[in-house]
């Protein structure tokens, strides 16, 4: 296993490159899903009616 | 079977095709790349001369072909977005630009990484590297012209037409190693000449390489669902898929 890991003494270089690919592969998708749900919580925002604004009237009467 | 590929271009009814699409060659993505990796990294053998250095190749290689390869794709969809002012264009070569800017960093960051172990050196201004800046560079530059315009449909022109002048970068980074003489080495694989190498080499690049393609096509589809829903928000259909969605089927 350690011999695996080693890869021969070019630990350094061939971790470096594949570890790159893996966090450019996870990352990426992570911001992609993120910017679809994002998307898909401004599109709901925009369609539901706006919840009812307090009225003033209360509001001032409360004070 | 007759499709009717107008009716395809139009955002929606794309807009679930791309969804189902995306799931699927996702899988199909991961499935190659699991493999693709037993190959790289356990039965091909070491390399005479390079030791396990070489084992680079598997993400440089097709993470390189996959940089122009997606610039030659955007510059088509740029192309039919200008021709046929189509907006569904327009946003699939918008999806596929950060695609591609991040595999022509991965490119040029792999191909660091193998440099310095067997020419001695992370960077040189070779031709074929310095290229594929240029490359990444054009990518960085289409998406920061985007997001200095506000209105997407003069942001897709000009995009569009930055796309097609940059895409004269792309066979001057396939024949740099012909043109000049600089360090960066030829082609190994060719489709006219045997393979210069052991065939588990040759088949997981290959393998890398599909699986490489079919991650593209699925993050790109699943981007391009983000770009219609973020785009299209004025469109009465948009809303029906909000009920979609919380069901799970969009």
């Amino acid at each position: 296993m350690g011999e695996f890991f080693a890869m021969g003494g070019y630990a350094w270089y061939v971790w470096m490159a594949y570890g790159a690919a893996a966090l450019t592969i996870v990352v990426e998708i992570a911001a992609v899903r993120t910017r679809r749900r994002r998307a898909f919580d401004e599109l709901r925002m925009a369609a539901e009616p706006a919840p009812a604004a307090p009225s003033l009237m209360r509001t001032r009467g409360a004070r | 079977m007759l499709i009717n590929w107008f009716r395809l271009s139009s955002p929606v009814s794309f807009y679930p095709l791309a969804g189902a699409w995306s799931y699927a060659f996702g899988a199909l993505a991961a499935l190659l790349a699991g493999a693709g990796l037993v190959v790289a990294l356990w039965i091909a053998p070491t390399d005479a001369t390079q030791g396990d250095a070489y084992r680079i190749i598997f993400i440089h290689v097709p993470a390189a072909w996959m940089a122009m390869f997606i610039y030659l794709v955007m510059a088509c969809w740029s192309a039919a977005a200008l021709g046929f002012n189509t907006r569904l264009s327009a946003m699939m070569a918008q999806a596929l630009a950060p695609t591609g800017a991040l595999m022509a960093a991965l490119a040029l960051w792999t191909g660091a990484f193998w440099g310095r172990p067997t020419w001695g050196t992370y960077w040189a201004w070779d031709a074929r590297m310095t290229s594929t800046l240029i490359l990444l560079f054009l990518y960085l530059g289409i998406i920061a012209l985007r997001s200095s315009i506000e209105d997407p449909r003069r942001a897709d022109r000009a995009c569009a037409v930055l796309a097609l002048v940059g895409a004269v970068n792309v066979p001057i980074i396939y024949f740099s190693v012909q043109w000049w003489n600089t360090l960066h080495q030829g082609s190994s694989i060719s489709l006219t000449a045997a393979p210069k190498m052991a065939m588990t080499m040759l088949a997981g690049i290959l393998i890398m390489t599909a699986a490489a393609w079919c991650y593209t096509i699925a993050v790109v589809l699943a981007r391009v669902q983000a770009i219609i829903v973020e785009r299209e928000r004025g469109a009465g259909w948009l809303e029906s898929l909000i009920d979609l969605r919380a069901e799970g089927r969009a």
